[in-house]
């Protein structure tokens, strides 16, 4: 179980969460936890959720994205509040993560709030002093829905493609094979793809026909929530 | 059939049944011979379950159930399952 500890408006329809877990044994960048809910009347919904924090810290955050058909995500960015208890489960799996251990180049590529466990990485490369070189690409639909807005903007190597609105001088719309190719590091790198299951699978494909070796391309998919 | 996830998702339920992390375990297809760590698999929301397809040729892997506080994993589709 976990204590809310606070929560902050992220984008128009999604907020991060603070949790504190008093018996976290620490997370690698890019794991995740499960978070059970239970109504009333016994009903039951679990949901994995990305953490945007990593290493020893029992404060625990996750960004959460309302979907409007979702069973467990409106409560938790409408209604969740300082001080509430959420029953969750973690860290969890120990495939899409980086370690400051890996020296490869590292591209990470982010569709919505698919950005939230590669900011975990993000977070973790800079806190660790890693020199190798690590990019984003982070397709969202315009300024406003960006997660750790802010925080993204302090950092060099990271480049937006809007998809509906954007600045100016900005190319507007879905990301394409070319688009990916003008953005992203060399075959060689090792590649994080975190988004929509739509977004993850048309970006892993055009990773591969740029030459890009499968197994150099970890990916992570979310849906309805 | 709804939009399917990942094997990354099965990490929480699969410690229920195993002790180590599962996505990175990997599993051998009993219909086309490949072999990928689960993380890479097609998951398939079947509630109260799960159905888990190899990403190569989409055949099951495993399905499984959870209903009244049990849990059944079927593994049909697996011929040999690595872990570590």
């Amino acid at each position: 179980m976990g204590t809310v500890a606070s929560t902050h408006a992220e984008t128009p329809t999604g907020r991060s969460i603070w949790i504190d877990v008093p018996e976290w044994p620490g997370n690698i960048a890019g794991q995740h936890v499960d978070v059970r809910l239970t109504a009333p009347d016994g009903y039951q919904a679990t949901r994995s959720y990305s953490l945007a924090s990593s290493g020893a810290m029992p404060r625990l955050q996750l960004a959460v994205d309302r979907l409007p058909d979702g069973e467990v995500s409106p409560y938790l960015v409408d209604d969740l509040q300082a001080g509430d208890m959420l029953e969750l489960r973690g860290p969890l799996g120990g495939w899409f993560v980086w370690k400051q251990e890996q020296t490869a180049p590292v591209q990470l590529i982010a569709g919505g709030s698919g950005v939230v466990p590669l900011v975990a990485m993000i977070r973790a490369h800079t806190t660790s002093g890693s020199t190798a070189p690590m990019r984003l690409l982070y397709s969202v639909r315009t300024p406003a829905d960006r997660f750790f807005a802010d925080e993204l903007e302090e950092l060099d190597d990271v480049t937006y493609a809007y998809t509906r609105s954007g600045p100016a001088d900005a190319v507007i719309g879905r990301l394409t094979k070319e688009r990916l190719a003008a953005s992203v590091l060399p075959v060689g790198a090792a590649v994080f793809v975190c988004g929509p299951t739509g977004f993850v699978e048309a970006v892993a494909s055009w990773l591969v026909d740029l030459g890009h070796n499968p197994a150099m391309i970890k990916t992570e998919r979310f849906g309805g929530a | 059939m709804t939009e399917h996830l990942d094997g990354n998702v099965l990490a929480g339920p699969l410690l229920d049944v195993f002790r180590d992390d599962m996505t990175t375990a990997t599993a051998r297809c009993a219909s086309c011979g490949d072999i990928s760590v689960l993380a890479t698999a097609m998951v398939y929301d079947a509630a109260p379950g799960w159905c888990v397809r190899c990403h190569v040729c989409e055949d099951v892997l495993m399905t499984f159930v959870r209903a009244g506080g049990h849990l059944r994993i079927d593994l049909r589709g697996v011929t040999a399952l690595e872990v570590g």
